[in-house]
């Protein structure tokens, strides 16, 4: 934990560096800044912590030029800055590290990094002293990467490097880092925290935009909260706890659900070997071994890409195993298609709601017998009973609380978390066998995300088993009873969840042997 | 027939690089285009446009390299329309060119029986002459291939090593490669996205337009109606064949013009007993397959036909 200099520093009346006053930005009739006023001291990492749609990106894309503030002034090392100029906030020494990174995929990381540093007209470039420069940059802040590979071919974690590289090598002193977290494995976010820390030191001064309360406690010396496009808190680190940020962020206590273990009841779902190719002959999944059990949730970690979304597929019954067995309550399945894993008592929860949760135009009455529309509850003879629709939607949005909706909303003009619980409504008033949840809470906000997992926790008690496939991996480690790693398509052992901890989950991410993950030092 | 007889004759390679050279300059004109992530379906119209411009200019008593540069500067306007649409005003990168290539199509042949009511054979002109390069051209074989060609195909041959280090060695080109894949970045760096776009396919149509101009006042001396006959769209295959690169583009270009120019020969010979439409035909398919083999791989630009707004994300 770095020491309380902040205060001091304040009093000793060191300038700030950055220095915003007064922001204020509407879009229509949403006020996503509101009179904002923030300041950062050299050398500091201040942490901009809220949920979605709090207006913490917003803020940072005025301070880049991105937008234009509609009231109020910044100032950057004492003179003020331009509005709406990102070429001026990059000379006046501010980088800004996206959460959707602005990289060119097909070209180089040379080219990436010196695009727009030379004069445009220029008849040459210098390639050579580029190189050299980012080499040294490199070393200097523990950002190894090769300058001729292309950006396509790297990690993630490597092309965050890059997007730093990119603003060190226009001489940024102060960066601001949009949830630049979000994406990396556990490890990768130690290495990321040391070239944080690299840069404090060598007098850079950071903004640090997150959601996740553990990573703010752990890198920032302040902490700004915003609420609704306010400022509703700005203290040192050291007087700041988990809860009180919490609370800050969502204006009230949140109370976490809580996993109590139950009896797992008899076995709901069995894959024996399944492998999964796809149309070129990649492998996507391979010996995908797993039962899962009543009463009980499974977890599958993983850093996306590695399997999850096949995984997913197939349970849906998007697409047929090449190779292996599958048994859903006791019976194999021979002919996948999605409407014989509905019929087994499979329900499925998508990863992205709006492509292909709901149908975001349609009305919520139609999006909630989206999976049902052809039962004879709702339909005779090809011909839809408006009336049992129109009551089904009712006592649903009553029973799961969906806010802000009666049967002929346009599902689209929901919230994320309501949005979230007419797909779960949907699925579990069909009281499914079989769960899959896959990223149920991502981009919702901590209240929003505690429904979810309550709704979850409700249908396991009820005898469902829940298959959870998520990122996050301290949700899985509150949520899960077993928990499974994904890498490269093939699913590890799955463990109890009393053995499991982040760094051994990060490992196993990271293509490390359980034993290895378990031993290593 | 012989295909031997066909490969040896100076005159098949000759004819080869000839009709390779609008196919280059359409190629490399779409390939800029597409390149900063612009679409040029307008191609063939602006062909048709530099076509019947450059040969009225000419017909009306001007120069041949006045000509060139007034097919440029038409080209260029066409572009600029384009992008007008299609860059600034984010419509539809498919139906905005269809509607250049239409307009400018039509406009070409409105203004050609405009100006030229009574004629009814096409007129002539006095189109470019070979250039034998001195030296060069006394090479055995090569020096008839190569360099006893039109002026404006040796141009065509230079334009590919000058845009290849345009693209690839300079700052400008950079940002032009980059806006294609990704216009954020660009953006970020204070680079203004579409003057950058619209800068591209202005450059882009000019030398389509070169192209077309080539056609009637260098290997022909008139200016008729259907007379680019699909080469636009040729070179807009030909663009997927070549990944987006301009040494590739060449290769293609020369690929089909060989296609093209075997053809015909082959046609004269043979069709006493296979019917000569298998010939022309053959093109066609061979650049299909070749297509399909090379394209396949093919990393195209990242943002090509994704209209970019400031401001969204």
């Amino acid at each position: 934990m770095p020491e309380a200099q902040q205060p001091a520093a304040v009093d000793a009346g060191v300038q700030p560096v950055l220095r915003l006053s007064g922001i204020t930005k509407r879009f229509g009739a949403l006020t996503a800044n509101d009179v904002i006023s923030l300041q950062l001291q050299p050398g500091e990492i201040l942490a901009l912590l809220g949920e979605n749609g709090a207006g913490k990106t917003t803020l940072m894309s005025i301070l880049f030029g991105h937008y234009v503030a509609d009231e109020g002034g910044i100032e950057a090392f004492g003179a003020p800055l331009p509005a709406g100029s990102p070429k001026a906030a990059i000379s006046a020494g501010i980088g800004m590290v996206h959460q959707h990174f602005t990289l060119g995929e097909n070209l180089s990381v040379l080219d990436n990094i010196v695009l727009g540093t030379e004069a445009l007209w220029s008849l040459g470039q210098n390639s050579g002293a580029a190189k050299r420069k980012i080499e040294t940059l490199a070393e200097r802040f523990g950002l190894d990467i090769e300058a001729q590979r292309l950006v396509r071919d790297l990690s993630v974690g490597e092309r965050q490097r890059v997007e730093i590289l990119k603003a060190l090598y226009r001489g940024a002193r102060i960066l601001i880092l949009d949830e630049p977290t979000a994406v990396l494995t556990p490890q990768e976010v130690e290495s990321f925290f040391a070239t944080l820390k690299a840069m404090v030191a060598d007098g850079l001064s950071i903004i640090f935009i997150s959601h996740k309360l553990n990573e703010v406690m752990a890198i920032a010396d302040r902490v700004a909260v915003l609420r609704q496009g306010s400022l509703v808190a700005d203290f040192p680190i050291a007087e700041a706890s988990r809860e009180s940020l919490a609370e800050a962020m969502v204006g009230r206590a949140v109370a976490l659900p809580e996993r109590n273990a139950l009896a797992p009841g008899a076995t709901v779902l069995a894959m024996r070997n399944l492998s999964l190719r796809n149309g070129d002959g990649q492998t996507l999944l391979k010996n995908v071994t797993l039962t899962l059990r009543a009463r009980e949730v499974l977890g599958i970690a993983g850093v996306s890409g590695n399997g999850q979304g096949a995984l997913a597929d197939l349970l849906s019954g998007l697409v047929t195993p090449d190779e292996g067995d599958l048994e859903v309550l006791g019976e194999a399945v021979t002919r996948v298609s999605p409407a014989a894993m509905l019929a087994r008592g499979i329900g499925r929860v998508p990863e992205d709601r709006h492509a292909t949760g709901v149908i975001g135009d349609f009305a919520v009455e139609e999006n909630l017998v989206l999976e049902v529309y052809g039962d004879s509850r709702f339909s005779r003879l090809g011909f839809l009973k408006g009336t049992a629709i129109r009551r089904n939607a009712e006592t649903l949005i009553e029973d799961f609380d969906i806010r802000g909706a009666d049967p002929q909303t346009t599902t689209r003009s929901l919230s994320g978390g309501n949005m979230q619980k007419v797909i779960l409504a949907r699925v579990l008033t069909e009281k499914p066998k079989v769960i899959l949840a896959n990223q149920p809470t991502r981009g919702l906000d901590v209240g929003a995300a505690a429904t979810m997992q309550r709704l979850l926790f409700e249908a396991c008690a009820g005898g469902a088993g829940v298959i959870l496939i998520s990122e996050d991996l301290e949700e899985l480690l509150q949520m899960s009873d077993r928990v499974a790693v994904l890498y490269q398509g093939q699913l590890s052992q799955a463990m109890p969840v009393e053995d499991a901890d982040l760094r051994t989950l990060g490992l196993m991410m990271a293509g490390h042997s359980p034993a290895e993950a378990i031993d290593a030092p | 027939m012989d295909l031997l007889d066909i490969f040896v004759s100076l005159g098949f390679w000759a004819a080869l690089v000839r009709m390779a050279t609008p196919l280059v300059f359409g190629t490399l004109g779409e390939l800029i285009c597409e390149r900063a992530g612009v679409l040029n379906l307008g191609i063939e119209g602006i062909m048709t446009m530099g076509a019947m411009v450059a040969w009225m200019w000419v017909y009306q008593g001007g120069d041949l390299w006045t000509a060139v540069l007034v097919a440029a500067i038409f080209g260029a306007l066409f572009g600029l329309l384009h992008s007008g649409f299609s860059v600034y005003l984010g419509v539809s990168q498919h139906v905005t060119g269809i509607g250049i290539t239409l307009l400018a199509s039509a406009l070409s042949y409105f203004a050609f029986r405009m100006l030229l009511p009574d004629v009814t054979t096409p007129p002539k002109i006095d189109p470019f002459k070979p250039y034998p390069i001195p030296g060069l051209s006394e090479l055995p074989f090569l020096g008839e291939v190569l360099f006893t060609q039109s002026p404006l195909t040796y141009l065509a041959f230079l334009l590919v090593p000058v845009v290849g280090y345009g693209l690839y060695r300079t700052p400008l080109g950079l940002a032009l490669r980059m806006v294609g894949e990704n216009p954020m970045a660009v953006e970020a760096q204070g680079i203004d996205v579409h003057r950058l776009r619209t800068a591209a396919v202005m450059l882009g149509s000019a030398f389509m337009a070169v192209g077309g101009a080539f056609l009637t006042i260098s290997v022909f001396d008139a200016f008729y109606i259907g007379m680019i006959n699909g080469r636009g769209w040729i070179c807009i295959a030909l663009v997927i064949f070549a990944s987006w690169r301009p040494g590739k583009a060449l290769l293609g270009a020369l690929l089909f013009a060989a296609f093209e120019a075997l053809q015909i020969r082959v046609q004269q010979s043979a069709s006493a007993f296979i019917p000569y439409q298998f010939f022309l035909m053959m093109p066609y398919v061979l650049s299909i397959l070749a297509m399909i083999v090379m394209s396949r791989r093919a990393a195209y630009p990242k943002a090509l036909l994704v209209p970019f707004r400031k401001g969204e994300r």
